[in-house]
């Protein structure tokens, strides 16, 4: 075992480690927290495999932004110290259908490659990732960039229920002030 | 190793420079940049508090060592011995590694600055930079995302009301400003090619060359005249992502009483003070590196002293830059009054991001007719029609059409009902009865007359 080999294990342990505390800790943010961790475990583990813009924007995106916007959301309703008693999902399906699909996924995965030896590519600049996404990725990429903002579109229409009925409610207004 | 010309030229290091350093090499930059951070964030405390006073026309701190000179210092020694006081609602875990994440990706973010060229220290050629990576921009703005999280946990773990509102605003307002930020330096990787803060110093060493009306003008190399929007727009950005006047809503002491570090205290708080200061020393050096030509001399000195930019000189122009940006950041929190919080957020996301993202298109398209890929027919007929469309859509946005404007008795008959009463319009407010005798007692003059 070579030393990359050691720290992309520690760090998959690390990572799957802290996922599952994500899930268990009744404590709100500090699952938030553990998903930092989690999301910082993955970064370091592209690090690891050379991948340096991605382990670095991996940090930018999922750990400077998301995990704060979301941590963000649930103090803006409530922010409760200490362990949520009515965190009271059964657990048993969720571990069943959880365990069985990351298994399986990992047996899949070491059947499907165990006997094929890949060389260890370049390492992942700035160049060989822009031509990735931009040459032989772009179809996904932009379809990607619709769903993002038909999810960003749908999410102002859900927050603005005035928008639609802004002529109904000016129409009663009138009303009202006749 | 190759060896190194030690002559009085600058010689810029290359990503493998770093890979040859030795470890004691690393660890005396290590705690070179350590303490060099300490001792900054000491003297830009004293320098803030003294330059303040004087456009305040105030002496400032004048006591404690020459000149006063000593103040932050000793600030500095009895914070960590005043009392621990740690709230009884506090999430205790999260109260204490909040300070710890400020404090630590501040001093993260400064390990890729690059202070100078290559020297020889103790007999080895290395690079005044800790370390560099081909990303190192990004490493910065991950640590400066990262430091979000000291702030939002501080707010939340304390367990009270006005530093969780600090923290909220916070977390948005920062997360505002570094999509802004991050725009701007967009522009700085398209122009310099590279994503390493060594190389985009060595990319603004020399301007390219321009054909103009048949002469040839040799642009300036810094990006803060090539790139003068991008350049606005990271200044802006990063008082707004340092939470400084007039963007330090989070602390605003009138209506958060400090914002998130409110119920901090001892060396805790000290930490945050220590992280606040030394984030704005980083976008200081972080906006000499991309925008000031770095470590370089300023244009007229390499002309008449060749060996301006050779040694260790280079440690003298790089922090005489950052000290003139950070009496930037004073001079604004002397003269600006806060913004509110809907303006400050407005003109994030409605005037900043658009106008860099346009600033982006614009580069982009001039890039590409630069570079010779299309005809020159083709560039000045997409120009103009470039230009015509700016022009029609100029002309014809709608203008936002202006409220009538109603009299005050319009005003109150449109008040819902149940509305508090108002004092009648035409109500005469009797003088005092000071004023009265003081007109009384006067009146005998206006009788002589």
């Amino acid at each position: 075992m070579t030393v990359a080999d050691v720290l992309l294990l520690a760090l998959g342990a690390v990572a799957v480690g802290a996922g599952v505390l994500v899930v268990t800790s009744a404590h709100l943010v500090r699952s938030g927290l553990y998903l930092v961790v989690s999301l910082g475990a993955m970064a370091g583990l592209y690090l690891v495999l050379g991948a340096e813009l991605v382990a670095w924007v991996q940090i930018l995106v999922y750990v400077g932004a998301v995990v704060v916007l979301l941590l963000f959301a649930v103090m803006l309703t409530r922010a409760p110290i200490g362990p949520s008693t009515d965190l009271d999902r059964p657990a048993l399906p969720a571990v069943l259908i959880g365990g069985g699909a990351g298994l399986g996924l990992a047996a899949l995965f070491a059947d499907a490659f165990r006997w094929t030896f890949y060389a260890m590519p370049e390492p992942g600049t700035a160049e060989r990732v822009g031509e990735q996404i931009f040459g032989g990725w772009v179809l996904p990429f932009e379809v990607l960039s619709i769903l993002l903002l038909s999810a960003l579109v749908g999410a102002i229409v859900l927050s603005r229920p005035d928008i639609g009925a802004r002529a109904a409610a000016t129409a009663t207004e009138h009303e009202r002030g006749a | 190793m190759t060896s190194f010309v030690t002559a009085a030229t600058a010689v810029d290091p290359t990503l493998e420079t770093f890979e040859n350093d030795i470890w004691w090499i690393v660890l005396i930059k290590l705690v070179g940049v350590f303490a060099l951070l300490l001792l900054l964030t000491l003297f830009t405390i004293n320098y803030e508090r003294k330059v303040v006073a004087r456009m305040a026309v105030r002496p400032g701190p004048n006591q404690v060592g020459p000149k006063g000179w000593l103040q932050s210092l000793t600030d500095g020694l009895k914070l960590p011995f005043k009392e621990e006081i740690i709230p009884k609602t506090a999430d205790k875990v999260v109260y204490f590694i909040a300070p710890v994440i400020s404090a630590t990706t501040a001093f993260t973010a400064f390990s890729v600055m690059p202070f100078g060229g290559v020297v020889n220290m103790f007999g080895h050629q290395t690079a005044l930079q800790l370390t560099d990576v081909p990303v190192s921009v990004l490493v910065l703005l991950a640590c400066s995302s990262m430091s979000v999280y000291g702030v939002v946990l501080a707010g939340w773990a304390s367990g009270s009301t006005y530093p969780l509102l600090g923290g909220l605003r916070s977390s948005a307002q920062m997360i505002s400003y570094e999509v802004a930020m991050g725009l701007s330096i967009v522009a700085v990787f398209m122009t310099a090619g590279t994503m390493s803060t060594s190389q985009i110093v060595a990319a603004q060493a020399s301007g390219d060359p321009v054909q103009l009306f048949g002469f040839e003008v040799t642009a300036p190399g810094w990006y803060a005249v090539q790139l003068l929007p991008s350049f606005i727009i990271y200044m802006i950005a990063a008082v707004g992502e340092t939470n400084r006047a007039p963007f330090d809503l989070p602390e605003a002491e009138s209506e958060l009483v400090g914002g998130f570090h409110t119920e901090y205290s001892s060396f805790k708080f000290a930490l945050f003070f220590l992280a606040e200061y030394i984030n704005m020393i980083t976008v200081s050096a972080f906006c000499t590196t991309l925008f000031l030509g770095g470590w370089r001399a300023p244009a007229p000195i390499t002309t008449f002293w060749e060996g301006a930019n050779s040694g260790y000189w280079p440690l003298l122009w790089f922090f005489g830059k950052v000290l003139i940006l950070l009496f930037g950041f004073i001079w604004l929190r002397a003269t600006l009054p806060r913004m509110r919080y809907d303006q400050f957020m407005r003109f994030g996301w409605k005037v900043l991001i658009p106008v860099s993202l346009v600033w982006i298109l614009f580069l982009a398209f001039f890039k590409v007719a630069r570079s010779g890929a299309i005809s020159d027919t083709t560039r000045w007929v997409t120009t103009g029609v470039v230009a015509v469309l700016v022009l029609a859509i100029a002309w014809g946005w709608p203008s936002p059409k202006k409220p009538k404007q109603l009299s005050i008795e319009e005003e109150l008959h449109q008040r819902p009902p149940g509305s508090f009463p108002v004092p009648p319009m035409d109500l005469q407010v009797p003088p005092s009865p000071r004023v009265r005798r003081a007109v009384a007692e006067r009146d005998p003059v206006s009788k002589e007359v």
